[in-house]
């Protein structure tokens, strides 16, 4: 268990030396620029404005870091022949795969947070004021950060068996067949053939359903998110990583490095 | 008997290539290999002799074709055997955004140390690699000498009872491979065993109890290194200067190759003391007196080639 600390520590050290972090530099500028706007409009939709626009922006930037340094996280370690002195040392891969992709996700969290701070600022700057209803808007920033663990184990799943060009394409590819599951259930009332209609009903469930962890609309018209989704979403996405990351260890434990 | 601190037996490895990987390249062939506790083994051979593979499939960063190897009489399955081993890899390079000292401090972090253990130790060990200045630059500012001694020092960082070193002296100055010389004597002294791969006679000469040499992936034969390399002098260099108003050296001076200011005369062993005498009464200044070695790739290809003769004298013998 420390032992994965030290590795998941190591990898938000690297995120940071390696400016990882200045990406909410332009997330604040975006933020003010909306919060200016809005403030200079102001016909009853400030709310919808910036809610919805911060939450694009989490949810991109988010994305754009979990593909990019996800897919990296061990085949820059194999490619730099960093990993070679350290899986010399008493630390078992999985726990390595464990470690790292504890440090991407703990690098997402505090990027998440701070631009999710920056929401708020702006929110409070149009509105003048906050409300309970508000708080709407963390949970649908929190169900940004657990697709985001989805997309990190996804990335490092496939860069554990091929290019990391390949990786990047597969990972954007799942996610965006995620955004449609409801859509390819939906096809099989007789338009296509019912075969076709059933196995694509099968690989819906298989595929990752980030459907169900956007709640923009929801978050922007301050509606309530019923406690159940909140627990069914933490529930599907532990799950679901856990299942990833398992495959991913067990191809990279038996990987032969260069 | 003496115990066993690395116990390799059959270890084979291919690699595959071409379309879909489906052929394969064999690069180690069944090896067979004991390193006794506490002594300092050479693992000699050219490039692509298989050495690092070898080294490789010990650390579990790759995995055999065929056979088992045992360290400290664990199967190298077993992680506990990770706990007293250190490795330095060939061309060692590090998370270069890190500083050596917090390098090693994580490193450090994999064994049980404390705090402040660990701060003492990471000292010690840039002191003892010759980088107690250059401990807070980061790895990205290092040369490759530079990486190579960190390499080291993460290697013999937690004390570890097994060495295993892959061409610990390549990217170093003179001064460097010395020191490195020193570590490795060193560790011999404290007890530990140390495998260390190299192509270069001379350094496995000088340290080696035994050395084993290995030529395209087969093992050629492991013993003290003065049976194994102890081939015969070709004969001696004298390297001389010539001082401008000397007399003619004569035919000797015709002989000589000349580089600069000084000249390079090579003699039979037997010839050494007459050649010395004409160059003393020439007036040449002798700067030293060197024997000629045959080079470790003269020394392999008589290997190679005594093997192929082998082989087809048995191809002979069978018709
Ligand atoms: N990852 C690899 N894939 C394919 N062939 C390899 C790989 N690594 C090494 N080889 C081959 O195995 C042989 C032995 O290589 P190596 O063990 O690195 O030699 P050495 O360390 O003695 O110089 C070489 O012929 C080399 O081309
Ligand atoms: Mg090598």
């Amino acid at each position: 268990m420390t032992r994965i600390g030290t590795v998941a520590l190591n990898t938000f050290r690297e995120a940071v030396r390696d400016r990882v972090l200045y990406n909410l530099v332009f997330f604040a500028l975006v933020m003010m620029a909306a919060a200016i706007l809005v403030g200079q409009i102001s016909i009853g939709i400030e709310q919808i404005v910036i809610v919805s626009l911060g939450l694009s922006a989490i949810s991109i930037i988010g994305l754009l870091i979990s593909v990019f340094i996800g897919v990296g996280l061990v085949s820059k370690e194999i490619d730099k022949r960093t990993l070679y002195a350290l899986l010399a040392k008493p630390l078992r891969r999985w726990e390595f795969i464990l470690g790292k992709f504890a440090g991407l996700v703990l690098t997402l969290t505090v990027n998440t947070a701070a631009m999710a701070a920056g929401l708020f600022l702006a929110l409070f700057y149009v509105k003048r004021s906050l409300e309970q209803a508000d708080t709407v808007v963390l949970i649908a920033v929190y169900f940004i950060l657990l697709k985001l663990a989805l997309v990190v184990a996804l990335a490092m799943l496939f860069s554990c068996f091929t290019t990391p060009l390949l990786a990047i394409l597969f990972t954007a590819g799942l996610y965006i067949a995620g955004l449609f599951v409801h859509e390819m259930r939906g096809l099989q009332g007789g338009l296509i053939d019912p075969m076709l209609g059933r196995l694509l009903r099968w690989i819906s469930y298989l595929l990752p359903n980030f459907e169900n962890f956007d709640v923009m609309g929801a978050a922007a018209h301050g509606r309530v998110i019923p406690g159940a989704l909140i627990a069914q979403n933490t529930a599907y996405a532990v799950v679901y990583c856990a299942i990833v990351l398992a495959v991913a260890m067990a191809i990279f434990s038996q990987r032969n490095l260069k | 008997m003496t115990e066993l601190a690395i116990d390799i037996e059959n270890l084979t490895k291919d690699y595959p290539y071409g379309f879909l990987h489906l052929k394969k390249r064999r690069s180690l062939e069944s090896l067979t290999m004991q390193v006794q506790a506490g002594e300092v083994f050479g693992f000699l051979g050219p490039n692509g002799a298989g050495k690092s593979t070898t080294i490789k499939l010990l650390m579990r960063l790759i995995f055999p074709t065929a056979g088992s190897a045992r360290i400290l009489g664990k199967p190298i399955s077993d992680i506990e055997m990770h706990r007293d081993i250190g490795y330095l890899p060939e061309q060692p390079y590090f998370y270069d955004y890190l500083t050596a000292a917090e390098l090693l401090d994580y490193f450090a972090r994999f064994h049980d140390f404390t705090a402040a253990e660990r701060r003492e130790r990471v000292q010690r060990m840039l002191k003892k690699v010759g980088l107690e200045s250059a401990g807070r630059i980061q790895l990205r500012k290092y040369s490759k000498g530079m990486l190579q001694r960190v390499g080291l020092a993460q290697a013999i960082l937690h004390d570890p009872a097994v060495v295993v070193l892959d061409e610990p002296m390549s990217g170093l100055d003179p001064v460097g491979r010395r020191e490195v010389r020193d570590i490795i004597l060193e560790l011999k002294k404290q007890g530990k065993t140390v495998l260390f791969s190299t192509h270069i006679l001379s350094d496995a000469e000088m340290l080696c109890d035994r050395v084993g040499v290995i030529v395209g992936g087969k093992l050629q034969g492991v013993g003290a290194p003065s049976e194994l390399v102890g081939v015969k002098a070709q004969g001696m260099e004298i390297l001389f200067e010539l001082p401008a108003d000397a007399a003619s050296g004569g035919e000797l001076l015709a002989q000589a190759t000349r580089t600069g200011d000084r000249y390079r005369l090579q003699v039979e062993e037997s010839g050494l003391y007459t050649a010395m005498e004409r160059l003393g009464a020439a007036g040449a200044k002798i700067l030293s007196v060197t024997q000629v070695k045959p080079s470790l790739e003269e020394y392999f290809m008589h290997l190679v080639e005594a093997d192929r003769a082998q082989s087809a004298a048995v191809e002979v013998r069978a018709k």
